[in-house]
C-alpha cells in the first residue's frame, strides 16, 4: 500500500487517483426510493396526526384562550371549557403509576438478566412481552372488579398513617372509624394508577432488560473477580451501564401511562373537580375525559375534545421522543457488540 | 473467613450456565481450586457442585419466611386494627425482608447481608409481576366461563337478543368476532408492507433521514391509542364527512400497529449477518435482489414474530374502535358501510353496562380476546424455537 503501483513499471505517477463513485442501477434506485417513500410516509402520518388535531384545536383555543388550560370545569353547554383538572389528573395518575412501576420494572429486568436460571429466561421474556400485549380492557376490568376492593384497605391505611402529609389526605373520610365509608376511597386516581402501573411495567421492563443484557460480560466478571457479591456487581456494573435504558424505559412507560384510556375509564369515577388528593374517590384524565364525552359530543364540544386530544398528543410525543433520544444516545446503544 | 468466601462464590456462580467463570471452574481439577478445609469433606474425584445452596442459605430463608408469617399474623389479625388481604401480604413481605437481613447479619458480614436483601427484593418483584399476570388471566376466564360454556356464544350474532336480559344460551358474539377479524385483517394489509418497508429503509438504506424515522417510530410506539382514533375521526369523519365504519376503525388500528411492526422488524433485520449481504452483492446481485432473496428470507421467522406482535396489539385496542367504529348488534361483513362491532368494544360496553348477564357476556368476549392473544404468543414461541433449531 505504501509504494505506488506504478513503481513496478517505473512510469512516474502524475495522474489524480480515480474518484470512486458508485452509481445505482435503475432497479436499485427504484427500490431505494420506494422504501424511502415508505419511511417518509411514516413521518408524514405522524406529522399529519399533529397537524390535523392541531388544526381542529385552533378554533377552540381561539375561543377560550388561555383559560382552556387554567379552568377546571368542562361544561360546553354553559360555554365553560377548561381541561386543567384533566391535565392535573393525567399527570397525577401517570406519576403515581411510575412511582409504583419503576422499582418493580427495574427489579424484574434485573431478575431476568442476572438472577433467573438460563432455561427460564426465554420464557420469562415472552411472559413479559405477553403482559405487554394483554389488552388494556382486561387489566381495567380486573382492576375495577378484583383489585379495587383490596386496594381500599391500602388507601385507608395510607390515609390513616400519612394523612398529615396533606397529599395522602382523604377529605371527608374518617379512616379510624370501623365503618369508614369505603366509597370515599373507591374508584380513586390511586386505584387507576395501580392498574396503569401493571401495564407500564412490561413496557419499561423490556427496554431495561434489553439494555441490561448488553452489559459487557468482561466487566461483570471483573467485578466478580474482585470479590464482589452479585448485588455489588449489579450496583457497580449493570446499573451504571444500563442507566440510559432505565431512564429511557421509564420515559416510554410514562408516555404509555399518560395516554392510557380504557383501564382508567373503567376504574376512575368521573369527577371534573380539581382533585389532588389522589386517594379520594373520583377524578378525570385527558383520555378518560375524551372517551366519556365523545359519544354525545357535537359541534363545539367535539372541537374542544379534539383540542384536549391535541394536548395529550403533544405531551406523549414530547415524553416519547426524549425517551427515544436517551435510549439511543446511551452507551448501551446499538454500537455495543460485546 | 472460609464461609464468607464460599458463600460469596456460590452466589456468584449459580448464575447462567454459559458463564465463562463457571466453565473454567468445571474443567479445572477441583482440588487445586478448593480451600483445604473444603477439600477434605468432598470425594476426591468429583467436582464440587458449584450451584449448590448451603444449608445456612436454606435455613435462614425458611426461618425468616415462617417467623415473619407468624409475626404478621399476630400483629395483623390480633393486635393492630388493620384489615385487607393485600396489606397482609405486603406486611408479611416487608417483615420477611427485615428478618432475613437480621438472621443473615448474625453470622455474615455486611456485603452478604446486602446481597441477600437484594436477592429477596429482586425475587419479590419478579414474583409480583408473574403472580399478577396469572391472576389477571385466571380471573378473566373465570368471570367469562358461564358465557363461554355455550356454543351459541361463538356462532350466533347478538341481533334480536337483549344482551342484558336474554339467557346466555341465546345470542353470541359472532358479529364481534367477525368484526374484529375484518378490522385486523385490513389493518395488517396496510401496516405490514408499510412497516417492513420502513424497517428495510432504516436498516438497508440508512442515512440521516432514516435516523429521524427511527426516532419517530420509537416515539409512535407509545402513542396513545386514543390519539390514533381521534386522528382518524378528525380526518375521515369530521374533515372528509365519512360515517363511522369498520374501515375507519381498521385505519386507526393500522396506525397503532405500524410502529410496532416497523420496530420489531427493524430489530430482526439488523441482526441478519452482514456477510450474507456482502456475499450476495459480491455475486453481482443488485441491492433489491439481495434484500428480497437473502435478507428477508433469512429474517422470515423474526418478521413473523413482528407481525404477530402487531396483531396482538391491534386486536385488543379498545379506545380507537370506541371512537371510530360504532357498535352494532347485527352481523356486518362490509367494513365500508354501517357500524361494525368488535371484541374489545363488546367487552367494554358489556362490562360497563351494569347488567349482570351483559357483564358476563362482556367477560366472555374479553376471554375470547385473551385466548386469541395467548394463542398468538404461543405461535411466537414456536416461531422463535424454529429459528433457534434452524441455525
Amino acid at each position: 500500500m505504501v509504494a505506488p503501483a506504478d513503481s513496478l513499471t517505473g512510469v512516474p505517477v502524475d495522474e489524480e487517483p480515480r474518484a470512486l463513485r458508485s452509481t445505482l442501477s435503475r432497479g436499485d434506485s427504484i427500490f431505494r426510493n420506494t422504501v424511502r417513500a415508505c419511511g417518509l410516509l411514516v413521518l408524514v402520518i405522524t406529522g399529519s396526526i399533529g397537524v390535523f388535531l392541531g388544526y381542529q384545536a385552533i378554533p377552540t383555543l381561539h375561543h377560550y384562550g388561555f383559560g382552556f388550560f387554567t379552568r377546571s370545569q368542562f361544561i360546553p353547554e354553559l360555554n365553560e371549557v377548561g381541561i386543567l383538572s384533566a391535565i392535573v389528573g393525567t399527570i397525577v395518575v401517570a406519576v403515581i403509576a411510575l412511582v409504583i412501576a419503576f422499582p418493580i420494572a427495574v427489579l424484574t429486568a434485573l431478575y431476568i438478566s442476572d438472577y433467573a436460571p438460563g432455561r427460564l429466561r426465554s420464557y420469562l421474556i415472552s411472559l413479559v412481552d405477553l403482559m405487554a400485549a394483554i389488552p388494556s380492557i382486561i387489566y381495567g376490568a380486573w382492576g375495577a372488579a378484583f383489585l379495587m376492593p383490596h386496594l381500599v384497605f391500602v388507601s385507608r391505611w395510607l390515609d390513616q398513617w400519612f394523612g398529615w402529609t396533606w397529599i395522602f389526605r382523604v377529605p371527608g373520610a374518617n379512616p379510624s372509624d370501623a365503618n369508614f365509608g369505603q366509597s370515599f376511597f373507591d374508584a380513586s386516581e390511586f386505584d387507576a394508577a395501580v392498574v396503569v402501573a401493571l401495564m407500564v411495567i412490561p413496557l419499561a421492563c423490556s427496554v431495561m432488560r434489553n439494555v441490561f443484557a448488553q452489559t459487557p460480560i468482561g466487566e461483570k466478571e471483573g467485578a466478580y473477580a474482585l470479590g464482589s457479591t452479585r448485588a455489588g456487581m449489579i450496583r457497580t456494573v449493570v446499573l451504571p451501564f444500563g442507566r440510559g435504558g432505565i431512564i429511557g424505559g421509564t420515559m416510554l412507560g410514562l408516555g404509555r401511562a399518560l395516554g392510557e384510556t380504557v383501564a382508567v375509564l373503567l376504574i376512575l369515577s368521573a369527577n371534573y373537580d380539581l382533585n389532588v388528593h389522589f386517594l379520594r374517590n373520583g377524578g378525570v384524565t385527558i383520555s378518560s375525559l375524551i372517551a366519556t364525552r365523545f359519544g354525545e359530543a357535537t359541534g363545539t364540544q367535539l372541537a374542544s375534545l379534539l383540542a384536549a386530544g391535541f394536548v395529550l398528543f403533544l405531551m406523549t410525543l414530547l415524553v416519547n421522543t426524549i425517551a427515544g433520544v436517551i435510549v439511543s444516545r446511551s452507551r448501551s446503544g446499538a454500537g455495543v457488540d460485546a | 473467613m472460609t464461609t464468607v468466601a464460599n458463600t460469596g462464590r456460590s452466589s456468584v456462580e449459580d448464575d447462567s450456565p454459559e458463564d465463562v467463570l463457571d466453565e473454567r471452574t468445571r474443567t479445572d481439577p477441583p482440588n487445586e481450586q478448593l480451600p483445604p478445609a473444603a477439600a477434605e469433606t468432598l470425594p476426591e474425584d468429583r467436582p464440587r457442585a458449584v450451584s449448590a445452596r448451603t444449608m445456612d442459605d436454606n435455613l435462614s430463608l425458611a426461618g425468616a419466611a415462617s417467623s415473619s408469617l407468624a409475626v404478621t399474623w399476630l400483629l395483623y389479625e390480633q393486635v393492630l386494627p388493620f384489615s385487607g388481604k393485600l396489606g397482609f401480604f405486603l406486611t408479611w413481605y416487608v417483615l420477611f425482608v427485615a428478618l432475613y437481613a437480621l438472621v443473615t447479619a448474625l453470622s455474615h458480614p455486611r456485603p452478604i447481608v446486602v446481597d441477600r436483601i437484594w436477592t429477596a427484593i429482586v425475587h419479590g418483584a419478579a414474583a409480583v409481576v408473574g403472580l399478577s399476570i396469572v391472576v389477571v388471566v385466571i380471573y378473566t376466564f373465570a368471570k367469562g366461563w358461564p358465557a363461554l360454556r355455550h356454543v351459541n356464544f361463538y356462532v350466533h350474532p347478538m341481533s334480536g337478543v337483549s344482551a342484558g336480559e336474554a339467557p346466555l344460551n341465546q345470542g353470541g358474539i359472532y358479529n364481534a368476532i367477525v368484526g374484529s377479524l375484518i378490522e385486523v385483517a385490513i389493518a395488517v394489509a396496510i401496516s405490514l408492507p408499510l412497516g417492513i418497508a420502513t424497517a428495510i429503509y432504516m436498516t438497508e438504506v440508512g442515512g440521516k433521514a432514516a435516523r429521524v424515522v427511527r426516532t419517530v417510530v420509537e416515539a409512535m410506539t407509545a402513542l396513545p391509542d386514543l390519539v390514533a382514533g381521534l386522528f382518524i375521526y378528525a380526518f375521515l369523519i369530521v374533515a372528509l364527512g365519512q360515517s363511522k365504519t369498520g374501515l375507519a376503525a381498521a385505519l386507526a388500528l393500522s396506525i397503532t400497529m405500524l410502529p410496532i411492526i416497523a420496530r420489531s422488524s427493524e430489530v430482526v433485520l439488523r441482526v441478519v449477518p452482514g456477510g450474507l449481504r456482502e456475499a450476495s452483492l459480491a455475486l453481482g446481485a443488485p441491492q433489491w435482489r439481495t434484500v428480497l432473496s437473502v435478507v428477508l428470507p433469512t429474517a422470515r421467522s423474526g418478521l413473523g414474530t413482528a407481525l404477530i406482535l402487531g396483531i396482538a396489539r391491534g386486536i385488543g385496542e379498545t379506545a380507537p374502535v370506541l371512537i371510530t367504529s360504532g357498535a352494532s348488534t347485527y352481523l356486518n361483513y362490509n367494513p365500508t358501510v354501517d357500524p361494525m362491532n368488535s371484541l374489545p368494544l363488546f367487552a367494554y360496553t358489556g362490562i360497563r353496562s351494569g347488567q349482570p348477564l351483559y357483564i358476563t357476556r362482556g367477560y366472555g368476549a374479553a376471554s375470547v380476546l385473551l385466548a386469541i392473544v395467548l394463542v398468538l404468543f404461543i405461535l411466537v414461541r414456536l416461531l422463535a424455537r424454529q429459528r433457534d433449531t434452524s441455525r
